[in-house]
């Protein structure tokens, strides 16, 4: 991949290692499985504890056994997780950022001994369920409802596209109480409750080493603590998705790297035409021109992000910004990348087309490109376009 | 058991490609480094030869490891803290101010003053490919030596029986310790390493472990100190003198036979292979 800048300057000794080592463990334990998996639609389970074990799960957390890295060390490691695949990416981020964060950041004392020691080694799993059939782009809108009833709530609804779902042991569901007026909370739901079920969702394209699922929740009896306390509204949910979405806008750097790198070498060694490798041709170094100065952006995006974070003047639309245009550039790119593979390109011999059809995904979840275009368009203008 | 590692890091010889060789002096700026792989099998073979391998954290013996080198080869040294060596020591060096013998003549003083129970080696560096540390640091010792190593097993710390890979088959020695072993590639095999800690029944994943995160982190604070190589070695005059360089010539293009019987032909008459 390019580095034109040389951005690999600004790293600490230990973000290179911590991005050295992921690489390693990509390449050799993830990349070698990840094709077949994606094929037969299955997720590498076998992968979970080598995850854990590397400390890739909620690694930007600290303390309760996670490795607290540095927020530039955490978007190495997703990106590089990336370049292996979308869905290992995915698995990782909806762990760390979605459901050890929240916890981490809003839940008890007892909740975070509970939970977090015991995720970060992989032993236990989470999904986090906001998006519902009905209610995608606009959340505040959904109908999960949890009722008081003495000493707990009963939790009713139905939630979709939620990655891990039929993998996970708990289920931070977000629910509003009292009825469709209340107020948003977040609940930690155990995925054996009475009443509570997944359903695997098949005839994906996409994310296919991934496992996505739909949760039903009917009459799910949780006790009271099984609240977060820290967080009410929809600020809760919203700020797990400013973690997810910043690790996505690294993450996907990974993506366009494996691509990059696969057509690159491809169009070196492609002969047509007396005897030239495409490479050669001025319509392919245009393709390469454009994908190298879209790999630089999104790397000298990501990484002022990660300061800004590091330095707490991070906003949600400037994870808006980068999740727009970096996924929107690794799309474009793994579409290129298809192209100059020519026909072997849409095989899985290559990883180019397993990422653009992962990438489709990554275009729409978390805040869809449009949403982020019109949170953006907010930014600039002070009026909101949503209704 | 106390255990030696010394390190070196070599250019990635992934990027071969990128050696450049100017005015009969290798260029080394730019060119990106890593731990010698035979080097990185010698770490994980004494780390499993101090280590209980189903709680590999509880450390059952030390590990030293140790390189030659400016100040930029302590990632080098870093790396092994951080897959699980106790300390670390660098001796300062320029790199085209090394050669085997006075890297191993360097190595018998800090053994000397280490006084550990086994110094364990890759059998050579893949960039020069000189194959003379271990050998000459045995002699320099008047210790016991097993080179190519392919398995060790323990007998209590006190001996270990190192099978050799030779022509046809294993050549097994017994070694006393203090002793001197460079490995070869299979010593990183699943059951490979017999250390004294371990069950036998205990399998390991192929190949050198990989470093925890966290442990990338803590690594930092591991110990790591700084020796001046005339310290350890009077005579820092090079034996081996490198009169020039150059890169392999370029492949020839092949050609195109246009029958079988030209290709018996120039197979028997210009190759003479058949």
């Amino acid at each position: 991949m390019p580095d034109f800048f040389d951005v690999s300057r600004h790293l600490s000794p230990e973000e290179r290692a911590i991005q050295k080592e992921v690489r390693a463990f990509v390449d050799a334990r993830v990349i070698p499985v990840v094709g077949e998996h994606f094929e037969k639609g299955t997720f590498p389970l076998e992968l979970i504890p080598q995850i854990a074990q590397l400390g890739l799960l909620g690694c930007n957390l600290h303390g309760y056994g996670c490795a607290g890295l540095s927020e530039v060390g955490y978007g190495l490691a997703m990106q590089e997780l990336e370049r292996g695949d979308s869905g290992i990416r995915s698995f990782a981020s909806v762990q760390g950022s979605l459901v050890m964060y929240p916890i981490h950041a809003f839940g008890s004392d007892a909740q975070k001994e509970r939970y977090l020691p015991k995720m970060a080694k992989g032993e236990i799993i989470g999904c986090f369920g906001l998006t519902e059939p009905d209610h995608g782009s606009n959340p505040s809108g959904m109908r999960t409802v949890a009722i008081e009833d003495g000493d707990s709530y009963v939790i009713t609804g139905t939630k979709r596209w939620i990655t891990n779902g039929n993998l996970a042991q708990v289920a931070l569901v977000w629910a509003k109480v009292g009825g469709p007026n209340g107020e948003v909370r977040g609940f930690l739901v155990p995925t054996d409750a009475k009443g509570f079920e997944a359903r695997l969702i098949h005839k994906k394209v996409s994310l296919r080493a991934s496992v996505t699922s739909e949760l039903i929740l009917e009459e799910v009896r949780v006790p009271k603590d099984a609240v977060l306390p820290g967080v009410r509204g929809m600020k809760g949910p919203l700020s797990c998705l400013t973690q997810a979405r910043y690790g996505i806008a690294w993450g996907v750097i990974g993506a366009m790297h494996a691509c990059y790198d696969s057509a690159l070498d491809y169009a070196k060694n492609r002969v047509q035409f007396a005897g030239k490798p495409i490479a050669a041709h001025q319509l392919v170094q245009a393709k390469f021109a454009e994908m190298m100065t879209q790999i630089t952006s999104a790397q000298l995006m990501a990484l002022e992000v990660a300061r800004l974070k590091n330095e707490g003047k991070l906003r949600p639309q400037h994870v808006s910004m980068i999740k727009r245009n970096n996924v929107r550039a690794a799309l474009e790119i793994a579409r290129t990348c298809r192209d100059i593979l020519g026909g072997n390109g849409i095989t899985l011999e290559y990883p180019v087309m397993r990422h653009m059809c992962n990438l489709e995904t990554v275009y729409t979840y978390e805040g869809t490109h449009d949403i982020h275009t019109l949170i953006l368009g907010q930014d600039a203008t002070g009026i909101a376009a949503f209704e | 058991m106390k255990i030696l590692v010394p390190l070196k890091r070599v250019a990635d010889p992934d990027n071969a490609n990128k050696v450049k060789v100017n005015g009969g002096k290798l260029e080394t700026t730019g060119l990106e480094w890593k731990p010698n792989p035979f080097d990185e099998y010698a770490v994980e073979t004494a780390l499993r030869l101090t280590e209980n391998g189903t709680n590999p954290k509880a450390r059952q013996g030390e590990v030293v490891v140790v390189t030659f080198g400016p100040k930029d080869t302590e990632t080098t040294l870093r790396a092994a803290l951080a897959t699980g060596a106790d300390r670390a020591i660098r001796v300062d060096a320029a790199d085209d101010a090394l050669d085997g013998d006075l890297v191993a003549r360097a190595l018998k003083a800090l053994v000397e003053k280490e006084k550990p129970d086994l110094v364990l080696l890759g059998k050579q560096a893949v960039d020069g490919d000189s194959n003379q540390v271990g050998q000459l640091l045995a002699e320099y010792l008047g210790w016991p030596q097993a080179t190519f190593a392919g398995s060790i097993q323990s007998e209590d710390d006190k001996s270990l029986v190192v099978g050799r890979e030779v022509d046809g088959g294993t050549l097994k020695v017994r070694v006393t310790l203090p002793a001197v072993v460079s490995v070869d590639l299979r010593i990183v095999a699943p059951n490979s390493v017999r250390g004294k800690h371990t069950p036998p029944t205990h399998a390991y994943a192929d190949g050198v472990r990989f470093a925890a995160l966290m442990a990338i982190m803590a690594a930092k604070k591991k110990p790591l100190a700084e020796v001046k190589l005339a310290d350890l070695a009077s005579d820092t005059a090079l034996k081996i003198k490198y009169t020039g360089f150059e890169l392999p010539p370029a492949r020839k293009a092949g050609i195109k036979v246009k029958a079988v019987s030209e290709l018996v032909d120039k197979l028997k008459n210009e190759a003479k292979v058949v």
